[in-house]
């Protein structure tokens, strides 16, 4: 069958199958970014935004996508690249198999929600597992980055 | 691994329930579930195109529609006053926001699944279902239906009774399958207890003998807790033991009592 | 070098692959290897033990796309072993490709390859298999001398004298002590005797084995794989294939994290084989439920402490005996269980007056064992951790007073610890800095919330290794490079940790120059300086070194060149980073012009390359204090606050141990609270899936704080030890114990459940 969508503001028709999941088509498209983690929809690790929303992109038919925006992080890379050195900078990176995943998922909280707690961080990103950081240094990287926003409004 | 033959997006509700009557049919939830089986369907059908994706509501009940997320119930302002926060407290420890925003409320119901957060909720909330064929009926006569129904569930309907609403939920990590569900209503001095995860799907026992009638005190909500602990059938699964979740009852039971005339 | 001095070791710098990393660039076996590959895929057997006797693959060989299917029939007959050690392994060799009897449910019956996912599923559907089932050996207290053998081949064998005999279903047996054991404990006046049981949990890397080959230009075998070891992946990849070493070339993009399961070759011999059979190129990407049910966990462990003390608390004697179940095959099976005696027993070396440790690694039908952080240490710790603690209890002494008595302390000769001096330990200064961080006083040991909930603590000691004492060897090639920049090729595996970086600081700070004028290149068993790989907390300790002494090596040929260009003797110069200077200030020259130089008409070679080994693993030590809220009506135990001190040495890089030590801790967390490895009667492993399998999210975990007490080792690099493994080791202790302050019982069995916690409660009330 054949789809038309929005890839990272590209528009992009495509022939697919009807159960080509989003993951395969956007990694098929060179969005290598979305990785998968399980197939139990557990790991956060496909994490692909839809018309804005966070999703899994394991769990959704390409099909489904057909009309839509679909967002990988290669398509938010200005928006990354304004916090995620503050992860870098307490090296909770780590192997960086999740990074695309919680990153994109962050963004989204981030949009949704631009002055969160600590624990509103915690339940948010609660779906993307992390097994190298202990998770605690990604959330300090994510209260530098808006302590330093903070800074940058107040000056 | 799954594989699906054809993906249709009907037009028309008709349309899809003509779909359905396929064996190796299948209406498309969040396919959350789906998606793990090892099986060959032959149309997916998709109900995205049905308008099924909002919540709505009259001056007596919210009209919520099959496709609408987990998520979009959890952060819905009006279901949130209506239940005093039970809405979000029932849904917030599946999986992530990711999830939930793949979830749907049809595909969480349709499936009645045991460890279902939502089904023990809104059964709770003498939830209606309207099924395309079938029509409507009480969500807990739905979940004593077989499954193997080849009906389609279009809307859920949450009556706006003023009532009091408390949900708790035992778990062995954060956001794993709850070990035990509790949803607790007071309205006008009867009160229901629905309790699901027990493993099998959530099941409403109300407080035929009146035990919180006076109020609730320590006490009564000791003697209700210890009751509803006594008559639920419950089993065993590999997250705990039918014992275990007997106990587990009785506190669920009693903490949902005690706090549901707490305010705030 | 005195630490003062130092300008890059012991700087937060960033990771050098951070920003690609977070940007998601593509930089893992799946995102720069073809897709246009053989798809491969292995049967894997239903039951836990049986003889194939018929196998027919003619109807799955017609699923259109399907290229290949191999059965035991078509597999070279040499055994060998699948763990990433130094060879001679001692890990038995009694694996092949495929066997004609299948060891556990998963085993692989039938390798698959085909041009997509979806015929390769179909063909595998397709495959006939005639089984003769065999009683399965599953309880592994009843393995040893049990008339069921798991592994009764003739070709079976142990190329290291371990102890193992096939005949009797040991992969590894031994013993040895100090002292009379039985004559002091005989003496004491408190003795605990207690078994305790942890499971076979998973690794639960984020990303599965995955393993991309195919044939060069030169007709070797080309492997990219996730792994942690590229030497030993090319022996043993050679090994199973039965080809030379000189045809197979492996090389590691970025990994996945590994934790120790990527030291095991699991996924990497299905797709080579098909590869050299079928000269095309092929990849095989494990599936969550693979790594599960397939992988390499961690060895299950049961293991009887006795303890001996005086009633002031005087820990006098030792004895630990392990049964270890390394599963189906052996792969660590030798090697771990040493951990759980020689890095647990140590700790206590203060007055400790004989010591006994003995143990049996027994063989049996289920998932085999392999490599996870801590490896065999953090079975150890958690049973005489909590035995001590058992201990302190019975005595009615504060656990950290005990500790803090009996703790090895520095100088000390670690007789449990083949007789190594404790040359640099801070076990002292670590539990005092812990102690008043966490506020124990405060908080030991029971505070009660209200509502049924207390709040209690929780204390363990750790220690580990930095390397494998005269076996590991690391090495580095450093390179001077156009405009003065510097090449630094490694062996060593960076798969999350950060060595590639922390390497890179020794390596700038040996060289006078910033972080960012080193290039780093590995792991690559063609290019890359031979290195054992990264595991057993070697690599900052032993590689480290290697690149200490490369850069010496190369500042002598750098000064070599200057000479000629400075018309002068090599010592009549030093080396100042950007340039060398004459000592007597008659010239200089740039870094930059003699890196021209080198190029041009230059017989020196700006190139150097050092190996290193250690006599010696010196441990790193640390101390965690845990705080949990236990609701005493549900069992619920939640961590409120975990607080770890560290001595790693000179903590390289203090961001990244500190990373390092919170996943760590995490990890731990997850092994005494919830992640379970349960068999139905059949074999099968329950928990097959990240549904099923829990491992800690960020709503698990409470609060962490780390801070590193600091010690000086003379043998390793700016006087670093290791940082990467002993983190796992204190938080099934600290727990167990802050979860019988609590509530009077003392859990032996992880994980430690609500409901376990729960009944404990009950059953002490009756």
């Amino acid at each position: 069958m054949e789809i038309k969508l929005t890839l990272n503001g590209k528009p992009v028709t495509a022939s697919i199958n009807a159960d080509t999941l989003l993951i395969d088509f956007v990694r098929a498209r060179g969005c290598w970014s979305v990785k998968r983690g399980c197939e139990t929809a557990n790991c956060g690790l496909c994490t692909v935004l839809l018309d804005g929303m966070p999703v899994l992109s394991c769990s959704v038919l390409a099909a489904r996508a057909a009309g839509r925006h679909v967002q990988t992080l290669e398509g938010l890379q200005d928006e990354a690249a304004d916090f995620v050195g503050f992860i870098a900078d307490q090296g909770a990176e780590q192997c960086g198999f999740c990074n695309p995943g919680y990153v994109i998922n962050t963004v989204a909280l981030l949009r949704e929600n631009p002055s969160p707690t600590d624990d509103e961080i915690r339940a948010y990103l609660a779906g993307n597992l992390c097994r190298c950081s202990g998770y605690e240094g990604q959330l300090r990287g994510i209260r530098a980055y808006l302590n330093s926003r903070k800074g940058r409004a107040h000056e | 691994m799954l594989t699906i033959g054809q993906y249709s997006r009907p037009e028309s509700l008709n349309e899809a329930y003509a779909l359905c009557q396929k064996k190796n049919n299948v209406v498309l939830g969040g396919m959350l579930w789906l998606k793990m089986q090892h099986r060959s369907v032959g149309t997916a059908i998709d109900l995205s195109g049905l308008g099924l994706d909002k919540i709505e509501q009259s001056e007596t009940a919210f009209r919520i529609g099959a496709m609408v997320s987990l998520r979009a119930l959890e952060t819905h302002a009006g279901l949130d006053a209506l239940t005093q926060g039970a809405m979000a407290e029932a849904v917030k420890h599946i999986v992530g926001v990711q999830f939930r925003n793949c979830a749907t409320v049809g595909g969480s119901l349709f499936g009645r699944f045991g460890f279902s957060d939502v089904l023990t909720l809104l059964i709770a909330l003498d939830t209606r279902v309207t099924l395309h064929h079938a029509g409507e009926m009480p969500l807990a006569d739905f979940a004593a239906l077989p499954r193997a129904t080849r009906d389609i569930l279009t809307y859920v309907t949450i009556p706006k009774t003023p009532r009091r609403v408390v949900y708790l939920s035992q778990r062995n990590a954060a956001t794993d399958f709850p070990v035990l569900t509790c949803a607790l209503t007071g309205q006008d001095g009867q009160h229901t207890c629905v309790i699901g995860a027990r493993p099998m799907p959530a099941l409403a026992l109300s407080d035929d003998e009146g035990r919180l009638a006076q109020g609730v005190t320590e006490q009564s909500a000791r003697a209700f807790a210890e009751d509803v602990a006594a008559r639920v059938p419950l089993g065993s699964n590999m997250r705990a033991s039918e014992n275990y979740r007997r106990e587990i009852c009785k506190v669920l039971v009693r903490r949902a009592a005690m706090a549901l005339y707490q305010e705030g | 070098m005195s630490e003062s001095k130092l300008r890059v070791v012991g700087q937060p710098v960033r990771k050098k692959d951070a920003m690609q990393l977070l940007l998601g660039k593509p930089a893992y076996v799946d995102d720069l290897t073809p897709h246009d590959c053989l798809v491969v895929k292995v049967l894997r057997s239903p039951h836990a033990h049986a003889l194939i006797d018929e196998i027919s693959t003619d109807t799955a060989l017609k699923v259109p796309g399907i290229e290949c299917i191999f059965t035991y029939k078509d597999v070279p007959q040499k055994r060998f072993t699948l763990a990433g050690q130094t060879y001679p392994e001692p890990s038995p060799y009694d694996r092949l490709i495929l066997d004609r009897r299948v060891r556990y449910m998963g085993d692989a019956v039938a390798i698959v390859a085909g041009e997509s996912e979806k015929a390769v599923e179909k063909a595998l559907k397709l495959i006939k298999v005639k089984y003769q089932l065999l009683e399965p050996v599953l309880d592994f207290h009843a393995a040893k001398d049990n008339p069921v053998l798991v592994h009764p081949e003739d070709n079976w064998r142990a190329l290291c004298p371990v102890g193992a005999d096939n005949q009797r279903n040991l992969c590894a047996s031994g013993s040895c002590g100090d002292g009379d054991v039985d004559a002091v404990l005989a003496d004491c006046d408190a003795v605990i005797d207690r078994v305790y049981h942890t499971k076979a949990c998973q690794q639960a890397m984020m990303e599965t084995f995955r393993t991309y080959t195919e044939m060069d230009t030169y007709g070797r075998l080309h492997v990219v794989s996730s792994t942690q070891i590229v030497f030993h992946a090319r022996r043993i990849i050679a090994n199973a294939l039965d080809i030379p070493k000189s045809r197979v070339h492996v090389e590691k993009p970025r990994i996945g994290g590994g934790f120790g399961a990527k030291q095991t070759i699991v996924a990497e011999i299905y797709p080579a084989f098909v590869t050299w059979k079928t000269g095309k190129p092929a990849k095989m990407i494990y599936t969550r439920e693979e790594c599960q049910v397939a992988g390499s966990p961690r060895h299950e462990m049961e293991i009887r402490v006795r303890v001996g003390a005086s009633r002031d608390g005087v820990i006098r004697a030792i004895d630990v005996y392990t049964l270890s179940n390394t599963g189906a095959f052996g792969e660590h099976g030798p090697t771990t269980v040493g951990l759980s005696g020689h890095k647990s027993i140590p700790l206590y070396t203060g007055n400790l007056e004989a010591f006994r440790f003995a143990y049996d690694v027994v063989y049996t039908n289920v998932q085999a064992a392999g490599a996870y952080r801590g490896y065999g240490a953090t079975q150890g710790i958690f049973a005489v951790e909590t035995a001590v603690s058992e201990l302190a209890a019975q005595l009615r002494i504060d656990p950290v007073a005990i500790r803090e008595r009996n703790m090895v302390r520095e100088g000390q000769i670690m007789a449990a610890y083949y007789n190594e001096p404790a040359s640099a330990c801070a076990l002292d200064r670590c539990m005092a800095r812990c102690k008043e961080l966490f506020g124990w006083a405060e908080k030991y040991p029971v505070r009660d919330m209200g509502g049924g909930k207390v709040r209690t603590a929780g204390v363990a000691m750790a220690m580990q290794g930095s390397g494998i004492s005269g076996v590991d060897v690391g090495s580095a090639t450093v390179k001077l490079s156009d405009e003065g920049f510097y090449n630094l090729m490694i062996g060593a595996a960076d798969m999350g940790t950060g060595c590639d970086t922390i390497l890179a600081q020794m390596a700038a700070e040996c060289l006078d120059c910033d972080i960012g004028d080193i290039a780093v290149f590995g792991a690559d068993s063609d290019a890359s300086p031979y290195d054992s790989g990264s595991y057993a907390s070697s690599t900052t300790y032993v590689t480290g070194k290697a690149v200490e002494k490369a850069c010496a090596q190369l500042r002598e040929n750098i000064c070599a060149i200057a000479a000629g260009m400075l018309s002068c003797r090599p010592d009549e110069l030093a080396f100042a980073g950007r340039t060398v200077r004459r000592l007597d200030g008659a010239g200089e020259v740039t870094l930059f012009d003699i890196a021209t130089r080198s190029m041009c008409g230059n017989a020196t070679a700006v190139q150097a390359t050092a190996s290193h080994s250690s006599p010696v693993s010196p441990p790193p030590f640390m101390v965690g204090m845990v705080e949990i809220e236990l609701d005493r009506e549900t069992g619920q135990v939640d961590i409120i606050d975990y607080v770890a001190v560290v001595d790693c040495g000179t903590p390289v890089n203090p961001a990244l141990a500190r990373a390092q030590a919170e996943g760590g801790i995490v990890q731990g967390i997850g092994m005494a609270m919830f992640e379970n490895v349960t068999y139905e009667p059949t074999g099968r492993i329950v928990e097959n899936s990240f549904m099923q399998y829990k491992i800690p999210t960020r709503l698990d975990m409470g609060r962490l704080r780390v801070e590193f007490e600091a010690s000086y080792e003379q043998s390793g690099p700016f006087g670093a030890k290791s940082i990467g493994e002993i983190v796992i080791n204190t938080p099934s202790p600290a727990i167990a114990g802050a979860v019988a302050h609590a509530t009077g019982v003392w859990h032996r069995e992880l994980p430690i459940t609500p409901e376990k916690v729960l009944w404990g409660i009950k059953n002490r009330q009756k």
